[in-house]
């Protein structure tokens, strides 16, 4: 097998799984319910201390 | 005092090396370029030593600022460098419009035709303006995000000039002659060693700053900015992989050939976009939008997957720009597929940064930094739904090689890049420094229609023209002839090419208002103007409902 088949054949089968793997991994958490007040913090977080962040 | 010196004399021998090179060029525009950096790194010693003696500064040879506030001071440079260099690439884009318009213009000198002015163009908005706007908000939002000092001070302002003279060289290159014909990616060998170190310093600022933070959670802003930085630096990396002909030559090879070279050079060349123009724009899009709005960013978790999607999806949609060509069928199909992908995270992204909007509309009409704003997002949204659809094959065999791609690309740059730009360095000029409010609000009205109908004219003409281009090229006869020669085609574009240039001087207009605006704003001044809206009040009207008697 030449190179290319090698890299070929890796990337539409474990590379490919891999990929959508991490990918709903990094975008399925942000659905638990736990995570949702953290993003609420964090989503206010850039109007905390505004008098000393704007100056 | 000894740090100073022995940084003012690194100076000198990188000056006198260039010096060096400069004497053994092989080539004239080498010569000249080095000279460039021999001038530079002169100025720079200069500098370096200027603080011997000054006892405020200390011994590392940091700058003196008062620990208890942000470090503010390169950025005050990056809205400057950002404005000047807005109104320079605007105004060279004027000018090669106007070339295509009227071919005299190109004045019969080799430094002034349209194909070294037109790199000139691109780097300049992109690079120049679109660098120094990354580069200022990302340390102004780094900071506020994470509550902390920009790491390594000296190193900061070290990217920032450092950025500056890559882009001098850049465009002296360019006039010059000197160019790796890299879509976006021109600059030669030299010039690229020099934007690795600066960039590498740039991560390292970045990076460094957000370890130091006293904010637990690092705000999804800077997501968007460290994205764009370290996938920059991967593009940048493998595009320029060039084996220069002489080390005391400005002429390089690249590393790769034939369609592997095509691809390479698209697949940095759409990530350009992808990440530069796209990925760090929505960084500042995230931390603007709501504090201009005065009201969080919509879904936060929408943000997150829109960042995971856009990281996830770009990076292989670049073969799109290779469609109908000697690159296998399989990768074409492949660009195709993750471009219309695409489409989703972008309007996803536009939907979070308008409906941060919900129960605020009425800032758009009376806010006009809001409605820059929610204008910028508006061709976030109509770029990314327009790229997509250029990028199916069927779609690609009419509009690529014509000018509907460079209506694409500019309504997606004057309309996203730019207005959102402005709108960053509206809010950022009077915080920096420390003036109530903008010199003139109405003034920002005025840049805001100046631009709006820039873009109306530059796009819609484009489209026209690109259509018609498109459709004139593939006619065919009765006889199996084509039915059009180029030059029919050329001059059938005429009109719409001068439409597009009074586009483009409206505007550079607006720009040059936002200059004014924003150097008044600086000197301090405020102008005496009406406010932008005013509650009405008619108090002949304003009576409890009288009881008429029936009669």
């Amino acid at each position: 097998m030449t190179t290319y088949d090698v890299l070929r054949e890796f990337a539409d089968s474990w590379g490919l799984i891999l990929m959508g793997v991490a990918f709903l991994t990094f975008t399925g958490w942000t659905f638990l319910r736990s995570v949702s007040a953290g993003h609420e913090r964090a989503a206010m977080s850039i109007f905390e201390q505004e008098d000393e962040v704007d100056g | 005092m000894d740090g100073i010196v022995m940084r003012a004399v690194a100076w000198l021998v990188v000056a006198f090396a260039a010096v060096g090179m400069s004497a053994c060029a092989i080539d004239q525009g080498f010569a000249i370029q080095m000279g460039i950096v021999a001038l530079a790194a002169f100025i720079a010693a200069f500098y370096a030593m200027r603080r011997v003696g000054n006892p405020a500064i200390a011994a590392d040879g940091s700058l003196p600022a008062p620990r208890d506030r942000y470090d503010d001071e390169v950025i005050r440079w990056g809205v400057i460098a950002t404005v000047f260099w807005a109104i320079v690439g605007l105004l060279v884009g004027v000018v090669i419009a106007s070339q295509l318009a009227f071919p005299l213009l190109n004045l019969h000198s080799e430094y002034t035709t349209f194909g070294r002015l037109r790199p000139l163009h691109t780097s300049a908005v992109i690079f120049a303006f679109g660098g120094n706007a990354l580069i200022a908000t990302s340390y102004y939002v780094v900071q506020r995000t994470c509550r902390a000092r920009l790491a390594f001070p000296w190193l900061a302002r070290f990217v920032f000039w450092g950025y500056q003279l890559f882009i001098v060289l850049a465009a002296s290159g360019y006039v010059l002659g000197i160019t790796e014909g890299r879509e976006y990616a021109e600059p030669e060998w030299y010039v690229d060693i020099w934007l690795t170190i600066v960039w590498v310093s740039y991560l390292a600022v970045y990076v460094g700053t957000i370890v130091r933070r006293s904010e637990p959670h690092i705000y999804v802003a800077n997501w968007f900015y460290l994205g764009f930085i370290i996938t920059v630096a991967m593009l940048h990396l493998v595009n320029n992989v060039t084996m220069p002909v002489s080390f005391f030559g400005s002429k390089s090879y690249s590393a790769f050939a034939g369609v592997q070279d095509a691809l390479t050079q698209w697949w940095y060349g759409h990530n350009a976009v992808g990440f530069f123009l796209t990925a760090g724009f929505l960084g500042m899009m995230y931390y603007f939008v709501p504090k201009q709005a005065e009201r969080p960013i919509y879904s936060y978790r929408l943000s997150i997957i829109h960042f995971w999607s856009l990281i996830f999806l770009y990076i292989w949609a670049g073969p799109h720009h290779l469609h109908y060509t000697a690159l296998p069928d399989w990768a074409q199909t492949l660009g195709e597929v993750f471009s219309v992908m695409l489409w989703m995270p972008s309007w996803g992204g536009m939907i979070n940064g308008l409906m941060t909007l919900n129960g605020a509309w009425d800032k758009i009409r009376t806010d006009p930094i809001i409605r820059m704003m929610v204008f910028a997002l508006a061709f976030y949204g109509m770029a990314t739904f327009e790229g997509p659809m250029m990028s199916i094959k069927e779609v690609n065999s009419l509009s690529h090689y014509t000018d509907w791609t460079i209506g694409h690309v500019h309504s997606a740059a004057l309309g996203w890049n730019g207005m959102i730009t402005f709108g960053a360095l509206y809010y950022m000029t009077p915080r920096l420094w420390g003036r109530t409010r903008l010199y003139s609000l109405r003034m920002v009205n005025w840049h805001f229609w100046c631009a709006t109908l820039g873009i109306v004219l530059y796009a819609s003409s484009m489209w026209v023209a690109g259509i018609m281009q498109g459709l004139m090229w593939r006619e065919y006869g009765s006889d199996g002839y084509l039915v059009y020669s180029f030059a029919e085609v050329v001059q059938a574009m005429h009109p719409y090419y001068l439409i597009r240039t009074t586009g483009g001087l409206l505007y550079l207009t607006g720009a040059l208002i936002m200059a004014w605006n924003i150097w008044m704003t600086i000197a301090g001044k405020l102008r005496d103007e009406a406010p932008m809206s005013s509650p009405a009040f008619d108090p002949a009207r304003d009576h409890p409902l009288q009881h008429v008697p029936a009669e």
